[in-house]
């Protein structure tokens, strides 16, 4: 019996390690992680997945800016990030959609704090078809009849077009999970708040939806457009039959002419302390803004 | 196993006792070792008990009826106009790859299974046992994301379909899922057949295929459908590999090639966004609940065929 | 016996073999191909994955990969925090599951008699292994993150992956204290030894390499789990420094390899395509060789048992 290790001490052994383990970790982490702190802040950031990768760019740039502070990013879609806002789990939401009445309510109940919005640039939401689609341009009423319940284009010879080596020109909508604040937006401005008709693939990400575009011959899909790819073509958009066609480009998002232009914000609880505070007004200066705009959205107009 | 106790001894005279230490520290330790063991049934009931407690306001609100739930197509949480939840969709979504998965699985694991029972020599038999052991331990995720690259190209160039993730995709990634649990089960339920039965048909005559058709298979037909129903039951559980491979349509799909959602990645794809305690955030956990019965039920029954083949030996 | 293959015909007997006897031959060799071709399905497609995988992911792999941080909004660089961040999570869900895990396969074995209430034990570790993951997820969500307060942090996320691997330890626990022989036991007993003494003594040391097979078994299937941890702890992102070993407290969330191949292949766009491929390889060829681990150290515990 002497020869085989004794159990005890095995025991003892994980459970010493496990202890060294653990007492390792605890100072690093007995401090909560929200609010300003001297050393090693931790800011959390959730929301949108057409920002996600704008926030994750940031959050790799500032560790450089500021190495006491650990940004946390995680995506999930704009409802995601201002459910967690609400629930006062999170430091910074961001959404590319408004915060709605009864959302800004909910946070007030919980938290104490009425949320604060921070615009922090401004993105196009372009329609995508595959670059092998003939069309070119489109009204917001067409995509409403094909996105919208109820809505009567189903194919793409209703539409007057006709798609090269395809024999079923059914039209594959493809669109984002209601998470999204992308959903929300174009639920609001192009289906007027009606439902979406049932049957679309609606996508975890942004860069899902154009991935599909672009290997699906008889798709068309909507998403951020700073997620082009070589595969797809952004369509003109018309606000009504009959008005000219505007695309989606950094000026006419600026001026408002593209009918889809939207804005990107953040959202904190009250007005930012600390290190929340000067995060954001890193994201709000030359260095963030250029970041974002490598990341292919529009950056704020300087007012210098 | 009955655990029979040690027999206490009949002591005459006094014996070396142990110190009051040792008796109490043995006594604790004891104790802790049965609380563990009740801490399975804990667990299971706390998630029950959890998901359940999120969910149960919403069957008693007015607004929220529980015929809709099951019976109507239309899922719309987040609706400014209309708010409805219908998950027949989804339960039709999850049947339709799940059915399929058992379909394509069932045989191959079966053949797989009789294979290395019957035929194969002892060298080959832990090969394919190691074999079938790693291909059961790949991640969920690893299979989505196979179901997302490789899987979906393969589909759309032999098929020409103009989306490579739908109910076909998913169907396959599950059925390699399965696989591994259906041959471990079908395989053990086909040696527990004595070796008895084999012997008096070979000696009837019969060849090896006779003896698998006519002699094994009735025999050990509890433990086959025990293997096959747990199999059901990982198919109908599974969640990242459907979330990326089958395309998150919300319909009742019109062919092999359309996409569809099923139960499970619907409440992964929403319950981030569900404010806490909100209708939508519990009918997500209206759903869990749903699920957990499922596969409880599945496991019930295949518990229960299982020890049916046991007590027989 | 029955079940070997029937041997290779001597041609003396072949010779003389009967037309019954030559159907029957042909008929086995034609079950056994039948069969056989059905196994093969299984293994091929197996073999194919993994080939195309490693294939794709070449232009990506090296120790670089493994050690540095993910650059450019995570379109180049490495793995390194995903790949401590899982590291943290299966450590924090082994020191839960592990000790709970043991003493509860002890007491199914060495203490409970077959009666009603222990076979409602055994069909709850059954039901507890066939949870679905996200239900796992939606019960982390509920008590931990919300009930316990313990927020989105890799303390929920371990606890929750603790729960969900429980019953692979206490299976395999089981089999480990079964292969014991009772003969043992009661050896013990008879000179007189109290029922924890004869485990501490005997029982464990002869399964405490079955135990160790079912605790790596258990690593290898936390190390691969999304779903449960994408709800309690798992983050999208998270700056850490190169070749950090300790980068995480307790109370924050966590990169973890399973949730970044996630995120990779569907939220990060113009990722070259050897990134998602080379963290798929990373993670398959960490959980496998796990796997590979636990049976090697299976077949050489059967090598060294004296009974």
């Amino acid at each position: 019996m002497s020869r085989h290790t004794s159990p005890v001490a095995a025991v003892l052994l994980i459970a010493g390690l496990s202890a060294g383990f653990g007492a390792l970790l605890l100072p690093n982490g007995c401090g909560g992680g929200k609010g300003p702190k001297p050393a090693n802040a931790t800011i959390q950031v959730k929301g949108s997945d057409t920002m996600v990768n704008v926030a994750q760019a940031w959050a790799e740039e500032y560790k450089k800016v500021e190495p006491g502070v650990e940004v946390e990013v995680s995506g999930g879609g704009s409802g995601v990030g201002i459910a967690a806002l609400e629930k006062g789990t999170i430091d910074i939401a961001n959404a590319s959609r408004d915060m709605k009445t009864d959302e800004i309510e909910q946070a007030k109940r919980n938290t104490g704090k009425e949320p604060k919005e921070f615009i922090i640039g401004f993105d196009a939401l372009a329609v995508y078809v595959n670059k092998d689609n003939p069309l070119n341009e489109v009204s917001l009423d067409q995509l409403s009849q094909i996105f919208a319940e109820g809505g009567t284009i189903t194919t793409w010879s209703q539409l007057g077009v006709s798609i090269p080596g395809v024999s079923d020109d059914t039209i594959v909508r493809v669109s984002r999970q209601s998470s999204s604040g992308t959903y929300e937006f174009f639920r609001e401005h192009v289906l007027n708040r009606k439902d979406f008709k049932l049957g679309s693939r609606d996508m975890n990400g942004s860069k899902e939806v154009v991935e599909l575009v672009g290997t699906t011959k008889t798709a068309i899909g909507y998403s951020g457009m700073g997620y082009t790819t070589p595969s797809v073509k952004m369509l003109r958009l018309a606000r009504k039959a009959g008005d000219p066609a505007v695309a989606p480009t950094v000026e006419n998002t600026l001026n408002k002419s593209y009918p889809l232009a939207r804005s990107l914000q953040v959202y904190t609880l009250g007005e930012p302390e600390g290190a929340v505070k000067k995060y954001v007004e890193w994201m709000l200066s030359k260095a963030g803004q250029r970041i974002l705009q490598e990341s292919g959205y529009v950056p704020i107009p300087h007012q210098n | 196993m009955t655990a029979h106790g040690p027999q206490t001894p009949h002591t005459v005279g006094s014996r070396p006792s142990r110190s009051a230490l040792a008796v109490l520290g043995e006594r604790v330790l004891e104790n802790l070792i049965r609380l563990s063991g009740v801490s399975a049934i804990f667990f299971v009931l706390a998630i029950f008990f959890f998901v359940f407690r999120e969910a149960a306001p919403v069957l008693v609100s007015d607004s929220f009826s529980l015929k809709e739930f099951l019976f109507s197509v239309e899922w719309y949480p987040t609706s400014d106009v209309n708010v409805r939840y219908g998950i027949l969709g989804l339960i039709v979504g999850t049947a339709c790859v799940s059915g399929l998965a058992v379909l394509i699985a069932v045989p191959f694991s079966l053949g797989s299974a009789i294979f290395i029972a019957e035929f194969c020599g002892p060298r080959l038999r832990e090969g394919l046992k190691v074999v079938i052991e790693l291909l059961a331990a790949i991640p969920s995720v690893v299979w989505g994301f196979i179901g997302l690259t490789v899987m979906s190209r393969l589909i759309v160039a032999v098929t020409g379909a103009p989306v490579g993730v739908n109910v076909l995709n998913g169907g396959i990634i599950l059925a390699l899922m399965c696989v591994p649990i259906i041959t471990s089960i079908a395989e053990d339920a086909l040696k527990a057949v004595p070796d008895s039965y084999r012997e008096a048909a070979q000696a009837l005559g019969a060849t090896k295929w006779q003896i698998v058709y006519r002699v094994l298979l009735p025999a050990a037909k509890n433990g086959l459908l025990a293997a096959v129903l747990l199999g059901v039951g990982r198919a109908v559980g599974e969640t990242m590999a459907v979330l990326m491979a089958t395309g998150h349509a919300v319909h009742i799909p019109r062919s092999l090639l359309d996409s569809v959602r099923t139960l499970t990645a619907n409440i992964a794809a929403e319950l981030g966004e569900a404010s806490v305690n909100s209708e939508h955030y519990r009918v997500l956990f209206l759903t869990g609940v749903l699920l957990f019965l499922i596969t409880f039920m599945i496991n019930l029954t295949a518990d229960l065929v299982v020890r049916g083949v046991r007590r027989e030996r | 016996m029955a079940r070997e293959p029937v041997a290779p015909v001597d041609p003396a007997v072949r010779f003389c073999e009967t037309v019954a006897g030559r159907r029957h031959r042909r008929s086995e060799a034609l079950a056994r191909g039948v069969f056989l071709t059905m196994a093969a399905a299984m293994v091929l497609p197996l073999l194919l994955l993994v080939t195309y995988l490693i294939v794709k992911a070449a232009p990506a792999l090296s120790l670089e990969f493994l050690l540095d941080v993910p650059r450019r909004g995570m379109r180049a660089g490495g793995i390194w925090p995903a790949l401590v961040g899982t590291v943290y999570l299966v450590l924090g869900a082994l020191v839960v599951s592990a000790p709970i895990g043991v003493m509860a396969a002890i007491y199914l074995k060495e203490y409970a008699r077959d009666n009603a209430f222990h076979r409602t034990i055994n069909m709850a570790v059954i039901n507890l292994a066939g949870v679905p993951s996200i239900v796992h997820a939606l019960f982390g969500l509920g008590a931990f993150v919300y009930a316990a307060r313990f927020g989105y942090s890799i303390i929920s996320a371990s606890l929750t992956l603790a729960i969900m691997t429980l019953p692979v330890i206490i299976t395999s626990t089981r089999e480990a204290l079964n292969a014991v022989p009772q003969a043992f036991r009661e050896a013990c007993w008879n000179v007189g030894a109290t029922r924890w003494q004869t485990i501490r003594g005997v029982v464990l040391p002869n399964s405490i390499s079955g135990i160790l097979t079912g605790v790596i078994l258990e690593v290898s299937r936390t190390a691969g789990e999304t779903a449960p941890i994408m709800f309690t702890g798992a983050v999208f992102f998270k700056a850490v420094q190169r070749g950090d070993l300790l980068p995480y407290g307790l109370n924050d969330q966590a990169m973890a390899l399973s949730m970044h191949l996630y995120t990779l292949s569907t939220q990060v766009p113009d990722v070259p395509e050897a990134l998602p491929y080379a963290t798929a390889v990373v993670l398959l060829g960490t959980v496998l060789t796990m796997n590979a681990l636990s049976i090697v150290l299976r077949f050489w515990l059967r090598t060294r048992k004296k009974w």
